[in-house]
This record gives structure tokens, sequence and C-alpha cells, in this order.
């Protein structure tokens, strides 16, 4: 009898899965359609795939879709967006480029470097289709533009401004998963604290190990990091973990201490009530590069390749925004930049 | 006769009843946020495109591999939480081997998959082994061992890295051309150049051992006793001990085959980006199949399509895509509970036929009645 209430609940699964593909077939389904489109001239399309978190994640995710915004104002863009789930099949990827272009979005902006494996296939696949790649130049082909940052360079003058502001002589690295991407980031902020005071200790933390990629999501492990860094006496916490930095803030806030931000000015972007915290945020303007890619298809001068957006192009920086760098500690992390940028100081990678 | 039509219709309540309460309580949060109701569901009982289609055939290939090897332990009463960490070991293990192409071609690629099952079976079995000698939870050995899985994993991926030009991403040594499963092509069928994992085969394989193994074999009989009543089996002279290690490192080999179909048919090499999380999805997979073998293919089919369409729904409604873990969770919940409602109302119903004919057994003629 049991068998039989087993084979049963298989029909009826199987059922669901039918009807769910034949009521399909009966609806005259046809995605383009739904797109508002063409009023007036024939508005740029552009898709953008974000990486785990999307936008709202005041970090990453957010600093791309700032530079979609400012596109959308000047240049009257039809976007659309979406973005990747944790522990998603490649093909999920694959899936959601297709998609895009299927609605009729002919631009498609991937942003993070997991896109690397889906946008070379969906790029091959759709010659005619433009793409912007962020963080990733491994891929080379006519019709991808690939968006590099030296997040290492920017890391390397917040680390100099967290040196200047320890007191504890005692500083701290969160960072979101353990890729060879944010590991360039700790090197930067490493080399830049050295570079003050070659005696200040840095704890280092990552919050998860690839493949899992929730790292860059989790408020409550960025929390809990934070947290374990200021009761050991660190009183200046750097996050470069995406999502997770807003538990860095939340920690600092309690501690009474200093948090770094990334990616975005994020004492402009983060939750009001921890924005006082935030020192400086090292910024990678993740935002430019889609701006220009979106101004390059406006322009018709899209070409494929990799850009660097390096400390020169003004690709990656610093925020002063709420004050809280002395006009001596400024001029200090304006010199490093200047010795970075003619080439006196060369900031590792790893 | 009249009763067994009855138990049919009990039967299909369940399935029907969770399935409808997952799309009811779905509709109400989707009214409650405030998003297009309609749009949601014409997004998802939309008709997969042909891509689409060998896009959700390969990620059930490899939900099923994962239903399975959790169901090996399901059936037995344990809860080996660990096929997550397992895979990712498994198949770290692989595609260091294959990566190092020792072997040629063919043999190569069947070397590499008895790798992974044999380092799937030799993980699970250290929580095998110290629940029999010390008594510890397997779901605690397991969930443990996924976490050192992880990092042992993530340490060991940075001494093997290959270091490609330009990418972000770390991963072990790419596979030759010669040491890759080719894909089937249904372009006949249904005129997509995407192609099946090639080791879709495995997963249809595994299914036929799993069924075969477990329903006609007397070891599948012992581990359905201890399953059902671990005393009845010890009475019955299984030697229960020896079961636990067997299933445990059963299920670990399996495990150790989730990775496979990904690694020879798709990434050609471990890397950061591998999919996670699929350990977890076999469980929810196994649950909604009842650990039966065609049950969880429909099952593993279900999930991967929820999967495939959920990114519709960020394009085409504009609703987060997170509603498909949000129906996925409703639906296993509502499997549980409609199982367990219909478990008591057939309890009860036959409770009331028992009753009935042991009271009418004194009087012939008003059991004649009742069967009438």
């Amino acid at each position: 009898m049991h068998k039989l209430f087993k084979s049963i609940a298989v029909a009826a699964a199987a059922a669901l899965t039918l009807t769910a593909c034949s009521s399909g077939g009966a609806a005259p389904s046809a995605p383009n359609t739904s797109a508002p489109a063409s009023s007036s001239a024939p508005a740029i399309k552009v898709g953008m795939a974000y990486d785990v978190g999307g936008r709202g994640d005041q970090s990453f995710n957010d600093s791309a879709a700032t530079g979609l915004d400012k596109a959308k104002a000047e240049f009257g863009i039809d976007a659309k967006e979406s973005a990747a789930t944790a522990g998603e099949a490649e093909s999920a990827k694959e899936e959601r480029l297709n998609q895009l272009i299927d609605a009729g979005y002919n631009n498609i902006v991937a942003v993070g470097f997991a896109y690397a494996n889906a946008v070379k296939k969906v790029a091959a696949e759709n010659p005619k289709v433009k793409f912007a790649i962020v963080d990733d130049s491994s891929i080379t082909a006519d019709n991808v533009m690939n968006l590099t940052f030296a997040a290492n360079q920017g890391s390397f003058l917040v680390g100099a401004a967290a040196a200047l502001t320890t007191k504890t002589k005692h500083v701290g690295f969160v960072g979101g998963v353990e890729t060879d991407l944010i590991r360039a980031f700790e090197a930067g902020f490493d080399a830049g604290v050295k570079a003050v005071d070659p005696s200040i200790k840095i704890d280092s933390k990552y919050l998860t190990q690839p493949p899992d990629f929730s790292g860059f999501a989790s408020v409550d492990k960025g929390k809990a990091a934070a947290e374990g860094m200021y009761q050991s006496g660190a009183d200046v916490v750097y996050h470069a973990a995406g999502g997770s930095g807003g538990g860095v803030f939340t920690a600092a806030k309690a501690a009474g201490k200093w948090a770094i931000g990334v990616d975005a000015d994020q004492a402009k972007t983060a939750a009001e009530d921890v924005r006082d915290v935030i020192l400086t945020s090292m910024i990678k303007r993740v935002d430019v590069g889609v701006y220009t890619f979106v101004k390059s298809i406006h322009d018709g001068t899209f070409k494929g390749g990799t850009t660097l957006f390096d400390l020169k192009a003004e690709g990656v920086g610093y925020s002063t925004t709420g004050d809280h760098l002395s006009a001596d500690t400024i001029s200090k992390i304006d010199d490093f930049k200047q010795q970075i940028i003619d080439g006196k100081i060369t900031v590792p990678e790893k | 006769m009249r009763l067994d039509a009855r138990r049919i219709g009990l039967g299909v309540a369940a399935p029907v009843l969770a399935i409808a309460v997952a799309l009811l309580l779905t509709t109400v949060i989707l009214l409650i946020a405030g998003d297009p109701v309609l749009a949601v569901w014409q997004v998802l009982f939309r008709a997969p495109l042909p891509r689409q289609i060998v896009a959700i055939i390969n990620e059930a290939t490899v939900l099923y591999l994962s239903a399975v090897a959790v169901a090996i332990g399901f059936k037995m009463n344990l809860f080996n939480i660990g096929v997550d960490g397992q895979y990712r070991v498994a198949s770290f293990a692989a595609a260091v081997f294959a990566g190092a192409h020792w072997l040629p071609g063919w043999l190569n690629i069947i070397v590499a998959i008895i790798v992974a099952m044999c380092t799937g079976a030799l993980w699970a079995l250290i929580a095998g082994l110290l629940k029999v000698t010390r008594g510890v939870s397997e779901v605690i050995g397991t969930i443990m061992l996924n976490y050192i899985a992880t990092y042992l994993v993530a340490y060991l991926l940075r001494l093997a890295a290959v270091k490609v030009e330009g990418s972000n991403a770390t991963s072990t040594q790419i596979l030759a051309e010669d040491s890759r499963v080719p894909g089937i092509s249904l372009e006949w069928l249904i005129g997509t150049p995407k192609e099946i994992y090639g080791l879709a085969v495995l997963a249809i394989v595994v299914g036929i051992v799993y069924w075969f193994v477990l329903s006609k074999t007397r070891f599948g009989f012992d581990l359905r006793a201890t399953g059902a009543s671990e005393t009845a089996a010890v009475a019955s002279g299984v030697n229960v001990k020896k079961m636990i290690v067997a299933s445990m490192v059963l299920s670990g080999a399996a495990a150790g085959l989730v990775g496979m179909p990904l690694l020879f048919g798709q990434d050609y090499a471990y890397g950061d980006t591998v999919q996670a999380g699929l350990g977890f999805a076999g469980m929810s997979v196994a649950l909604l199949g009842r650990n039966h073998p065609v049950g969880m293919a429909f099952a593993a089919v279900l999930w991967g399509y929820l999967n495939q369409l959920s990114n519709g729904l960020q394009i085409s409604a504009g609703v987060s895509d997170r509603l498909v873990l949000i129906i996925q969770g409703i639906i296993v919940l509502s499997v549980v509970i409609a199982y367990e409602v219909v478990r008591r109302a057939r309890l009860r119903l036959e409770q009331g036929r028992v009753a009935k004919e042991l009271a009418a057994q004194p009087r012939q003629d008003a059991a004649e009645e009742v069967a009438a």
C-alpha cells in the first residue's frame, strides 16, 4: 500500500510538471512584447546581470547600478536588471544572459567575474550583442569589453588611512569570499598599512570559502567577524565583503570604532544610522566602467578588449565624505597616491 | 474494492494538496508583497524553450544523483547531511586526478569517476565510523565534515590552482579535449545547439542500480528492514552496525558522482565558481520524491524546471527570483505535512474498517451488508 502512495505522489508531481508545460504552450507566449520600448527613437536597451546580492547591496552591485542610473538619466536608455542567486547552476547564468537577449536587451553588462564562462559562451553565440564584464579579462572577443579595476591600489590608500588613524596600532580586514580578487584587496591594504608603520598588527578574516559565495551577502557573518576584531583590540576594520559590510558597520557602531567601506562611497550608501562610523571608503568605480560601456554604445565607439581602471584613470580611489580624515592624513594619503601613479610604489596584488 | 478506490483517492490527495497549498500560499505572499500575481504564474507556467529544456534536464541530472545519495541514507533512517561536502571533496579529487592526465582519454575519465566515488565514500565513512564506534549522531558528524570539506578543499585548491591570465577565478588544471565527455545533442528533436551532459547516462544507471539493490537484493531488504524497525532487524539477524557503515559508504560513493557531469561536461575543472549547495538541494528532491527512484526523477525535473524558469521572474515579471526559493520551500513543507495528514486519515479509515469487521464477525449477514 505504501508503494502505491509513492507512485501516486510521483504521478501527481509529473502531472504538475506537464500542466506547467501545456498551459504555457496554450498561452500566446511572446516574451518580447512585454517590454514597453519604441515610442520615439529606439532607446538603447541595456540588460544588467548582477552578481550575488544584486541591486541594494550598498556596495559592489550598487556601484554598477549607479553607473546604470547615470547612463539612464543621460541617454534615456531602457534597462532591465536581474541578479544571481548563491549556489545557482552555471546554466542559470547563461540562461539569465539569454533571457535578457531574448527580451531585446542587446547590450549586456555582466557584473562580476563569476559570469566569465557564461559571457564567453553567450557572446560567441550572439556576435551582434555587445557585452561588458566586470573584473575579468580572461575572455577576449570583439563583442566583449572587459572592465578591470586596480582595487589593490585603492586598498593601499585606505590601508594608509587606517594606519594613520589607529590608536591601538591594530587594524583588521574582513574579506567576503577568499578568491584571488578579494586577496588583492587585502594585499593592497596590508601594503598601505605597512608603508605607514610596519609594526601595526593586522587581523584578517574571510567570511566564506569558495564555492560558497554567500560571504558577499551575509550581514550576520560580517558582524561576527568585525566584532571579534574590535574585541581583540582593533580600532579600524576595512571590509571587502559586498553586502556583508553592513554587518561590519553595525559592529563598528556598537563598539564605537571605525570601519572602512568598499566599492561605493559607503558613507553615502550605507544605512543612515551607521554612516558616521565609516572613516573612508575604497572606491572602485564600477559605475564609471558601466557608464563608459553605455556611453560607448551611445556614441557608437564600442570596442572589445580590456580597459584597466586604476588610480591614474581615477577608476579607484578613496572618499572623504563625513570629514573624518584630518587634513594632515589626507595630504599623506595623497602623497602615496602620487607615488603610486608615478610608479615609485608598486602595490602588490597578492 | 470500494476501500481501495478510497485509498487511491487519498494517495492522489497528498501531492495534489501539497502543490495546491504551495500555489495558494505563494499567491498570498505575492498579494501581500503587491507583486503581479498573474505575470508570475505566466512566467512560471510558460512552456520551456528548447535551450531551457536542455538546461532543465542537465540540472535534473545532477540533482537526481544528489537525491539518490541522500535517499540511500534516508531509507535506513540515516540522515546523511554530508552529501554536500562529499560531492565537493570528490569532485575536487577527480578534477585533480583527471587534470594530471596520467591516463589517456576514456580511461582517464573512468578512473577519475572511480576516484570520485572512493573519495566520497571515504569522506562518508568517517561519519559512519564515528557513529558506530563512538555513537556520534551522523547528522552532527556529517555537518561538521561539511565544514571541514569546505576549508580543506579551499586550502588544497590554492595549492593545485593553475592561473588563467586575466581571470579572477581559481581552478584546477583544465581537462584536455580527450578527457571530456561529449554532450548528447537534441538538435534533431527540439532544435537547439545546447547539449545534454553525456554523463546524464550515469544518472539513469545509478537510478536503476538504486532500484535494483533496494528492492531485489538481500542487502536492500536488510537496509529497508533496518530503516523500518531496528529492533526487528536485529531480531532477524541483521548486523545493524555493518549496515550503517555500508549505507554511509554507498551514500558517499553516490555523492561522489554528483559533480561528475559538471566536471566532464561543463566546467572541465574544479574551481571557486563550481556550483555549491547541490547536496542540500538533493535532500529536498529526495524528500519530495519520497526516496522512490522514479519519484525522485520527477522531483528533480520539477526542481530544475523551477530553477531555470526563475530567471524570467526578474526579467519578464519584475519579481525577485528568490520567489522560487519560497515556492520550493513551501512545496517541501506542504508535502511533508500533506503526507502526514493523509497517513493519519488512512489510519483512521483502516481502524474504522477493522473495527467494523470485528463487530460484524459474529453476525455474518451484517457483514455481507457492509460488503455490499
